[in-house]
């Protein structure tokens, strides 16, 4: 310790000091009241406008109320897709402290099962800041008033009374109507748009519902609540209503969709269906399909894994997106092709089981004798059209087959269309950098090789036989041109000849001829072969072998209504089992009633209505249980 | 003139009118932060108040020799008792402040407060005043301060810790001893200061950080600080107006009837009622400051000193805390904020206060 001179100390110093020093200690504390107070004038007075800000801005909660959805509807009005009051609960990531007791205590009283608390775990984990993240939706009122009386002790949960997405006839519109659903990260990056990620709003995102979104999607209302710091409301200060979107009227009949979408069964594939007078499409259906119920309430892993496991792929739209080897359907076409070529129709050609060209031997599937143009087609004579093509060249015929619409991608609203091919000598060239065969054109002409086509330009072809014009398919009231095919009315009238007798005389659908007085259906059957030319016969065997059954017709024969084309995939045959489909809902365009008798016999064979059975089928499917087999529901 | 009887006479008019101003005023508060109701806490703080005022009136009445003479023993009961309180947490595994006494819950860090100003006011009353730049004057000191302290951060209580601290440091410094250890020590303490840091348990470590930069994490732990300031500064000059504090009524200020009460109080009643709360609390240290100054007895200017500086840093702590001045660290505010813990230890303070007041009042002045 440092000595120093210091004065002696005494009581009398000890006093003093204690006076100086506490009157110090006194100044200090003073100073520091000071600056307290100062320090409280500058937060209220100076910053007074940012923090009234702030607290405004805590206090009153801006939500916006997703508009109601615009309505699609069929050609008399008819809903294919509306709305319904839904009640649902969100979480607010942010506002969510402890997860998982409120996760938990929402599992027990939502009764959640596995599946969905997975997806909201992953949900919540992909989401950032204020994004809500569904939990439930659709709930009973007993559902919603439970979790309303625990609001407090479950902080960031955010109830709505809202409207979800609702399609009446389910799966039969799933692949023509698509379906909505949340916006994804990327597309709220993208719109910027507030609206993205308010709880319950949904956006097209796939078909119809995507390509008319603007449309359909009207303007939000706003609703300003004083909320609390729980996010609990305390009162509405203000609201503005919301605009519902527009109404898409689409040329569809609702009632034969879904009657063509239930006809089709088991089956895999697709069926549309034309209106003869202006391109209109009535039906448009490709089965097995999803239920867009499901994916707009947010489909779940499990669910869409079994939709993904179906060998039947449910997910794909086989009317554009599946393409097939079109086989006999080609024939009036081909027909056609030849009558413009100078063919005499009347000119007749000796099938003897097949066509000998070079030394290679093209079967025929019978031995059909001499035969004429249109018998050659209601026999579906393959050694005739053998000739026919060696004669004239797939070149002569490739032209017609792309003025009859095939090879062609049409403006179709929300489509997706694979459009596939119609070869020819140019085509093979740029391609392989081969010259054109003659076999090629043998294949091709009976619409095998390198020919594909999607059902929809089959039936645009079919339409456009029966009609003499060149139709342009269409979903909405879109104006096309439509002006007279260049053909000789001879030509047209073999091939629709031809067609008649494929279902009214000896051919290959007499069994599909429509069980009504006075109207006849014609039409034209293929099958496509899946394995090439000569391995195996395609008739039985592994389902994923088989031929593909495929036809094309209009009705009725005398001035033709409607145009149609059915593809079934697999199905052993264009007359076993796609002209039967046909039939039966050309007859509903006609008859309803005895289509309906029709219908209901063979879904009590398939047990039950689409939803029944794709219900059971995932029921089985989650329950580890393999797919029934689908040789046992044919 | 009407003669007023003496009884009367020496009751502290002025003082009580400081104390209840101070606490009415809080009292209408607690109301508007229950949502327009005397429960659950206006009516409770009220009678308490009442009862714990009364008891600082008997108090002051004692002779002040009591309280020199039980001040080693008062000193040391509490130590055990903190001692107590420590082993109990280490029993029922976790940290506890309190012994349950069956009617109310006891923190023995509150009466430490009051106990080691006493204790060092009796420590530096009897040293010799030639000692008084000695060694001799400093060891047991820094031994009686350190080890309530110690024990208080272990529970881990690190505001009480600072007002234990702060409290005996004052003392010392007004017992007279040199200036430049004050002055040293401060400067050491300054660099040490990121190694003590480095002692703090996480969630301190963290409030300290969060205090530097509140905005960094306005949704977490700095959430309170900053619905605190949004709170006061939203207030303005006049305030929202009684029971139309939008951020205490609506939870968004937490812990509002307590340690934020000067938050919920400058919404409603903006600057204005903050200057007059702040000039209250002026009113109540320039009493206890005066008391000291005018103390008959070296050991009550002592002790009146320190339990000046104890309310006053209550005062200032929490009141940088509120502004965002200073981290969380959990002190009410005396008088003013909800709880009975604090109040008991303020109403003590005032009472010893009393008592030296009225012995100055007897005698002459004379310092051993």
């Amino acid at each position: 310790m440092p000595k120093k001179k210091s004065p002696p100390i005494t009581e009398a110093w000890r006093g003093i000091t204690f006076t100086r020093r506490a009157l110090v200690v006194g100044g200090a504390q003073a100073a520091v009241g000071v600056a307290l107070a100062a320090r409280m004038a500058y937060i209220s007075v100076v910053d007074n406008d940012r923090y009234v800000l702030e607290s405004e801005s805590n206090r009153v909660n801006l939500t916006l109320v997703p508009p109601r959805r615009g309505w699609i509807v069929d050609r008399s009005g008819k809903a294919l897709a509306n709305n319904r009051v839904s009640l649902r609960i969100d979480i607010i990531p942010d506002r969510l402290h402890n997860k998982e007791l409120v996760l938990g205590q929402l599992q027990t009283l939502l009764r959640l099962d596995g599946d969905t608390m997975e997806r909201i775990n992953r949900d919540l984990k992909a989401a950032s800041g204020f994004q809500p993240v569904a939990i439930k939706e659709d709930m009973t009122e007993a559902e919603y008033s439970s979790i309303l009386v625990r609001l407090p002790e479950l902080p960031g949960i955010a109830p709505q009374r809202g409207f979800a997405r609702n399609y009446p006839t389910g799966a039969a519109v799933g692949h023509l109507i698509g379906y909505v659903g949340a916006p994804n990260a990327e597309e709220y990056q993208k719109a910027k748009d507030p609206l993205y990620i308010t709880p319950g709003y949904k956006i097209g995102k796939d078909g119809l519902e995507k390509y008319f979104q603007d449309m359909l999607k009207g303007q939000p209302g706003a609703r300003r609540v004083e909320v609390t710091a729980r996010g609990k409301v305390v009162r509405d200060l203000s609201t503005q209503p919301d605009v519902q979107g527009k109404t898409v009227h689409l040329t569809i009949d609702a009632d034969l969709q879904e009657f063509v979408a239930r006809r089709m069964g088991r089956e895999s594939g697709a069926a549309v269906v034309i209106d003869c007078q202006n391109g209109d499409i009535l039906s448009f259906v490709s089965m097995p399909s999803f239920d867009p119920n499901s994916f707009s309430d947010g489909i779940s892993s499990s669910e869409y894994a079994w939709l993904r496991a179906d060998d039947h792929q449910p997910l794909i739209n086989k009317a554009t997106r599946g393409l097939y080897p079109p086989g006999s359907t080609l024939k009036p076409m081909a027909a056609i092709a030849a009558v413009e070529h100078g063919v005499d129709p009347s000119e007749r050609h000796t099938c003897v089981g097949g066509y000998r060209l070079g030394s290679r031997f093209f079967r025929c599937l019978g031995t059909h004798g001499s035969l004429d143009m249109p018998s050659a087609i209601m026999k579906s004579c393959n050694s005739y059209f053998y000739w026919l093509a060696h004669r004239l060249g797939y070149d002569a015929m490739a032209p017609t087959a792309r003025l009859l619409g095939l090879g062609e991608e049409y403006q179709l609203a929300g489509s997706n269309q694979r459009f596939g091919t119609i070869p020819d000598s140019a085509w093979k060239m740029k391609k392989y950098d081969q010259e054109w065969s003659a076999s090629d054109s043998l294949n091709a002409v009976i619409g095998q090789g390198y020919v594909l086509a999607n059902p929809l330009q089959l039936a645009v072809m079919a339409a456009r036989i029966a009609s003499g014009r060149r139709l342009y398919p269409r979903l909405i009231n879109r104006e096309f041109k439509n002006e007279p095919l260049p053909f000789s009315p001879e030509a047209l009238a073999v091939a629709r000849q031809g067609m008649d007798l494929v279902v009214n005389g000896a051919g290959t659908a007499v069994r599909s001829r429509l069980p009504l007085d006075g109207i006849t259906m014609a039409g034209k059957t293929g099958t496509a072969q899946v394995r090439g030319l000569g391995t195996g016969n395609g008739k039985s065997g592994t389902w994923k072998f088989r031929d593909h059954g495929l036809f094309i017709g209009f009705a009725p024969v005398v001035n033709p209504r409607y145009a149609t084309a059915v593809v079934i995939e697999h199905g052993m045959g264009g007359s076993r089992a796609a002209a039967p489909v046909a039939k039966d809902f050309m007859t509903f365009l006609f008859d309803r009633e005895k289509a309906m008798e029709a219908l209901e016999t063979f879904e009590a064979g398939w047990g039950g209505t689409i939803k029944e059975r794709m219900d059971r089928d995932y029921a089985a499917w989650k329950a580890g249980a393999s797919k029934p087999d689908p040789e046992l529901a044919q | 003139m009407i003669p007023v009887p003496p009884a009367i006479q020496r009751i502290p008019w002025k003082l009580i009118a400081i104390l209840a101003g101070i606490t009415g005023f809080g009292l209408l508060v607690l109301y508007s932060a229950a949502g327009g109701n005397w429960s659950p806490w206006a009516l409770n703080q009220g009678v308490r108040f009442l009862v714990f005022l009364t008891a600082a009136l008997v108090i002051g009445r004692f002779p002040i020799r009591i309280f020199e003479d039980f001040a080693y023993i008062a000193y040391i009961g509490i130590l055990i008792l903190l001692i107590a309180v420590e082993l109990l947490g280490f029993v029922g595994g976790g940290s506890q402040r309190w012994l349950n006494l069956g009617f109310m819950n006891l923190q023995p860090s509150e009466l430490m407060k009051v106990a080691i100003v006493i204790a060092l006011a009796r420590f530096y009353a009897q040293l010799p005043p030639g000692n008084t730049r000695t060694f001799t004057a400093l060891w047991p000191a820094l031994v009686m301060i350190g080890f309530p302290a110690a024990l208080v951060m272990l529970q881990p209580d690190l505001g009480t810790a600072l007002a234990i601290c702060i409290g005996g440091v004052v003392v010392m410094f007004v017992a007279g001893l040199p200036f430049w250890w004050f002055g040293s020590t401060a400067v050491a303490g300054l660099a040490a200061l990121p190694i003590l840091f480095s002692f703090l348990h996480d969630y301190q470590q963290k409030r300290v950080l969060i205090f530097l930069d509140p905005e960094s994490d306005p949704l977490g732990a700095g959430y309170h600080i900053s619905q605190s300031k949004i709170a006061i500064g939203s207030g303005g000059i006049g305030g929202k107006g009684f029971l139309n504090g939008s951020q205490s009524h609506l939870d968004y200020l937490p812990e509002g009837h307590t340690d934020f009460i000067f938050a919920t109080m400058a919404e409603e009643w903006g600057l204005i009622g903050g200057l007059a709360l702040l000039f209250g609390f002026f009113l109540l240290l320039r009493w206890s400051t005066r008391v000291a100054l005018k103390a008959r007895t070296r050991f009550g200017q002592l002790t009146a000193a320190g339990l000046t500086m104890t309310i006053f840093f209550y005062i200032a702590i929490n009141l940088m805390m509120v502004m965002g001045l200073a981290p969380v660290v959990g002190i009410p505010l005396p008088l003013f904020s909800y709880g009975g813990s604090s109040m008991l230890t303020i109403m003590t303070c005032v009472g010893i206060m009393l008592a030296i007041e009225n012995d100055s009042k007897t005698g002459t002045r004379r310092f051993h």
